[in-house]
């Protein structure tokens, strides 16, 4: 099934800068699997080396949660939408620049 | 009132003082000649006491809209001056704010858009230790902090009290809104139940942010704010507002209490504060990567290099929209680009590596070590200190 992951802004960069990806799949597994493997660099950011998605990254399927469906054996129909989305804690004196820690730019 | 409320409003405690003036009738009467505000809400919003975390580019505008809104008691916590690259998006701030405490400088523009009202301020960091006592009373806590240990640190000690908390951050030209904390709703650890691990760190490339976005966010935030306290309308509890002012689009997500959350679920780990600067792994506000012991030379040494005549070759591993900034006349490369571009380099040559601050420098120069190369040294303090100790024409960003 065709199906659209959004990839959010601090993701972009290990993503072809890209802020969306269409890909086949019929989990949401399968889809994430497709991600990383055409995207290497994504892997590290979204799982972690258990295999487990990082705790930080939360995976939508339109609006639902997928902790609170199947996880990522949760099914896929065309036309759905896949949405990766990463805490950011930005918001006050410093860039922004923080999706992974509260580091200024350097 | 017309309309039926679907969520239970903060409960200000009752004060003696609870009318308008005739000032404040006509001051707020774009609010009273409203059926959702009237004078109830009105009286509500004159009662209600409400705590900003930071008064940066998120509580600023929520900060002017409390005030304007009448909201009666406004606290403020920030510990920072205002420095210049504050004033393009923290519009609490005017240019000669510059190196004035943000704590003044909001508490005196506040004040002087609405003098009727009381603002509390709080010149000092939150902390595990101050947090209770600062929140203890407000009847809502604003997030608008910019780091993870603050955010779980809010969060936390509003579930520990009890307390709303209207959330809101931001990462470039995205944000995302929501409200933890209201009795039966999610809270941050819900959502999020760990911090991101410090070495995952985007390219400094990735840092800014539109200086627009905090506004949006924040005003959000401040109707979130307003909605909690007259009791009207459809609050975001439970649901997680995204917004991307790139594509000017929002979205909605689901959200839902986890009932094994350390914190809210029905069989809580974290009973009290906890030292939040650890738990997100990171020691401290600027959270410096430990940094690589690599070869140096300093902005002198290299002025003096490059003044005697040296065949010195300038590699600039910043992004291009960077180097338009300013530049040091290098050949760039950005980091992110240097293992596939690593042939346009001659390992025969002396080589001096150079981003804005040194670090990014530091890993293309570990990297190149490790691909063979021996003749390179990292410029000490990047741009950054070449602009301080060779050439003050070069621009700071």
């Amino acid at each position: 099934m065709p199906v659209k992951v959004i990839i959010p802004t601090p993701l972009r960069p290990y993503a072809g800068k890209q802020e969306s990806v269409e890909l086949e799949a019929r989990t949401v597994g399968e889809a994430l699997a497709g991600l990383t493997s055409r995207f290497s660099e994504l892997k590290k950011h979204l799982f972690a080396e258990d295999g487990r998605l990082r705790s930080f990254v939360n995976v939508y399927v339109n609006d639902e949660d997928i902790r609170y469906l199947q996880k990522d054996q949760t099914s896929v129909r065309e036309g759905d939408i896949i949405s990766i989305v990463p805490s950011i804690a930005g918001g006050s004196a410093t860039s922004g620049a923080t999706f992974a820690s509260q580091a200024r730019p350097y | 009132m017309a309309t039926k409320s679907d969520i239970p409003a903060a409960q200000p405690q009752a004060k003696a003082a609870a009318t308008l003036s005739k000032e404040e009738i006509q001051r707020y009467s774009r609010h009273l000649i409203m059926p959702e505000v009237g004078m109830d809400g009105q009286l509500k919003l004159k009662q209600a006491k409400v705590l900003c975390i930071g008064t940066g580019g998120l509580g600023a505008p929520l900060g002017l809209y409390l005030a304007a809104a009448g909201v009666g008691r406004i606290g403020l916590v920030d510990f920072d001056t205002v420095d210049s690259t504050n004033l393009q998006r923290q519009i609490l701030f005017s240019t000669q704010d510059v190196g004035r405490p943000k704590i003044a400088a909001a508490a005196d523009r506040l004040r002087g858009l609405n003098p009727d009202i009381q603002i509390d301020t709080f010149e000092t960091r939150l902390t595990s230790e101050n947090a209770l006592e600062l929140f203890k009373d407000y009847d809502i806590i604003v997030d608008g902090t910019d780091n993870f240990p603050t955010r779980y640190l809010v969060n936390d000690a509003c579930i520990l009290l009890g307390k709303p908390n209207v959330y809101g951050s931001i990462f470039r030209f995205e944000g995302q809104i929501t409200v933890f904390g209201h009795p039966g709703g999610p809270c941050y650890r819900c959502l999020y139940p760990e911090p991101p691990p410090p070495g995952l760190v985007p390219s400094c490339a990735e840092g800014g942010v539109l200086g627009v976005l905090p506004g949006i966010v924040g005003s959000i935030q401040a109707a979130e704010t307003l909605k909690l306290i007259i009791g009207k309308g459809e609050s975001l509890v439970g649901r997680l507002l995204l917004f991307d002012a790139l594509a000017m689009r929002f979205r909605e997500l689901k959200l839902r209490k986890d009932p094994e959350c350390p914190v809210c679920g029905e069989n809580p780990t974290v009973t009290k504060l906890i030292d939040y600067v650890q738990f997100c792994g990171i020691r401290g506000e600027e959270a410096p990567a430990p940094q690589m012991t690599v070869p140096e030379i300093t902005p002198k040494e290299l002025k003096f290099r490059l003044d005697r005549g040296d065949d010195l070759y300038i590699l600039d591993v910043r992004e291009p929209h960077e180097f338009q900034i300013c530049n040091l006349g290098g050949h760039l490369i950005p980091l992110g680009d240097l293992s596939r571009r690593v042939n346009e380099l001659d390992s025969s040559r002396e080589i001096v590596a150079h981003c804005r601050s040194g670090k990014r420098s530091a890993e293309a120069v570990e990297f190149l070590r490790s691909a063979g190369f021996r003749k390179i040294w990292n410029l000490k303090g990047g741009i950054l200190a070449w602009s301080d100790e060779v050439d003050p024409t070069v621009p700071k960003y």
